[in-house]
């Protein structure tokens, strides 16, 4: 599939439209790493990563701005239509999207240094760790979708949001029974069940950034439940 | 883009295509080979019907079996890059062509189911019904109330003074230009502002009661002002006409329309909605030129 972004008459618009794709994708480079960081900061107890997970937060938020910025200027000078639109649309949205994973992937690294100051090993690391493989993989693959303007692997990584959603809902049936069993860890087991909501919740977003590669490349908006209006 | 429809000719096989885009491109370049109007080019409420039109000027062929319906109360923007034959069209629709040595229009155009090239058609009374608006603003050397009056008077719509003046009042009322010249009337029409010379031919054009307006780039030699009062009059007057407006401006086409028409090299290319002209066309070549890429 060839989408063509470098053969416009005007060679700066080439490069606008590029250079937002970059920034949007450097961004989801960072996000994704960070949702790697606080799972493994809460995994291995590490506070000091959980730390840096914190201040990168920041760092994500401006990119967010930058990249907002970026692609208001690109409206009001080029006026993009067709493709052109759908992609700077497309990075707008996914940017929102990945803020947002960032935001959680803080949550998660919170949780860590709440479960390490405790200084016990709670139960629930397994499915954490579990439904963290799953959803680093479906923002992983989600990004690369978009990279390579990839239908087929968007729609099939948006399927497995289901799965993610399946195990997530049996993990909290699974915390729920430990809580039952021993009252006292109910404050511990919270923070594990919050941090499966995040994760849970990034799973979802990397199926948002799926449908915008389905939006870009074929012009179908199928958000919602509209999968139908994939021609 | 991967129901892209290309319409290339017979001699290239689908598998070929799918294989190699650039051949893909390349083949759809070739004028001969863009067969099939794509979108929706026919409307049910059609006020203008055209099925089949070919147009030369001498040996060279101007316009390439071009079918459209232009429906009833609907704004149709015709655009594509310079020559591509959109301007020769849109003046096939009201005969302008006849004054151009070595035309010839073929093919069938009805207005309302009246042949507007049929033998007996008299061209003044077509030129009333379908009026136009020229590129430059072109008010007659007289004054402002007389550029408006002339066309009823000719065709004998109004004689009485009276009737004249409300048909005076009344179409630069809707022209939007009544306030700027109602303590001018009798002040020569070439002396106002170049926008307020357009509104002025829009309303020397509503003033014989046309069904449908032919806009040939109406804004082009209009500062942005004035061009935003000439769309929010377009969109007004869609209540009461049919109007055609060929643009060069993309985002013309995209705010005053209904449905886009996509011309290159002579032929229609496509025909859509004009929101899903600008979002999502179908063919590659609107594609390539709403979004400046080469084609």
């Amino acid at each position: 599939m060839e989408m063509h972004f470098d053969q416009h008459i005007s060679r700066q618009f080439n490069e606008d439209l590029e250079s937002i794709k970059t920034e949007m994708l450097e961004m989801g480079g960072m996000v994704t790493r960070q949702v790697a960081d606080a799972v493994e900061a809460l995994a291995t107890a590490d506070s000091e990563l959980a730390e840096k997970v914190l201040r990168v937060e920041e760092e994500i938020d401006r990119c967010e701005m930058e990249l907002d910025e970026h692609a208001t200027l690109i409206i009001a000078k080029r006026q993009p239509a067709a493709s052109d639109l759908r992609m700077v649309m497309s990075i707008i949205r996914i940017a929102r999207d990945l803020e947002r994973v960032g935001d959680e992937a803080s949550k998660i690294a919170k949780m860590a240094i709440a479960l390490t100051e405790e200084g016990t090993a709670p139960r629930g690391y397994t499915e954490i760790r579990h439904i963290a493989n799953a959803v680093r993989k479906m923002l992983n693959d989600s990004l690369d979708a978009y990279t390579r303007f990839d239908v087929k692997s968007a729609m099939e990584t948006l399927a497995e949001d289901e799965q993610v959603d399946m195990d997530y809902r049996s993990a909290v049936r699974e915390m729920i029974t430990y809580m039952m069993e021993d009252p006292r860890s109910i404050s511990r087991v919270m923070n594990v069940l919050w941090t499966l909501r995040s994760l849970e919740r990034i799973g979802d977003h990397a199926k948002n950034i799926c449908e915008q590669v389905v939006y870009l490349v074929e012009g179908a908006d199928i958000r919602h439940g509209n999968e139908a209006k994939l021609r | 883009m991967t129901t892209m429809t290309l319409n290339a000719g017979p001699a290239v096989a689908a598998g070929d295509q799918a294989k190699n885009p650039a051949a893909e491109q390349n083949a759809v370049k070739t004028n001969a080979e863009i067969v099939k109007t794509v979108g929706q080019p026919f409307s049910d409420q059609a006020k203008l019907r055209m099925r089949n039109v070919n147009v030369f000027y001498g040996e060279t062929q101007a316009i390439h079996d071009v079918s459209l319906d232009i429906g009833r109360n609907e704004v149709v923007a015709m655009i594509g890059p310079s020559g591509c034959g959109k301007s020769t069209f849109l003046r096939c629709l009201n005969r302008m062509n006849d004054t151009i040595e070595g035309c010839r229009v073929e093919g069938e155009l009805t207005l309302d189911g009246e042949a507007i090239y049929g033998p007996k058609v008299d061209v003044v009374p077509l030129r009333a019904r379908v009026g136009m608006v020229f590129q430059k603003p072109n008010p007659f050397p007289k004054s402002i109330y007389d550029n408006v009056a002339y066309g009823p008077k000719i065709h004998g719509i109004a004689s009485r003074r009276a009737e004249l003046d409300e048909i005076v009042e009344n179409s630069l009322r809707r022209a939007g230009l009544w306030n700027e010249v109602k303590d001018r009337l009798d002040k020569p029409g070439t002396g106002l502002s170049g926008g307020q010379q357009q509104r002025l031919c829009i309303a020397r054009a509503i003033a014989v009661s046309p069904e449908v307006i032919l806009m040939d780039e109406p804004c082009s030699a209009l500062d942005p002002i004035a061009t935003a009062r000439i769309e929010e009059l377009i969109d007004e007057l869609r209540e009461n006409y049919t109007i055609a407006i060929v643009t060069h401006s993309m985002q013309q086409a995209a705010r005053v329309s209904q449905r886009t028409a996509y011309f290159h090299l002579g032929k229609l290319v496509e025909v859509n909605d004009t929101e899903t002209v600008f979002t999502n066309p179908e063919h590659e070549l609107t594609e390539a030129y709403i979004t400046g890429r080469f084609g």
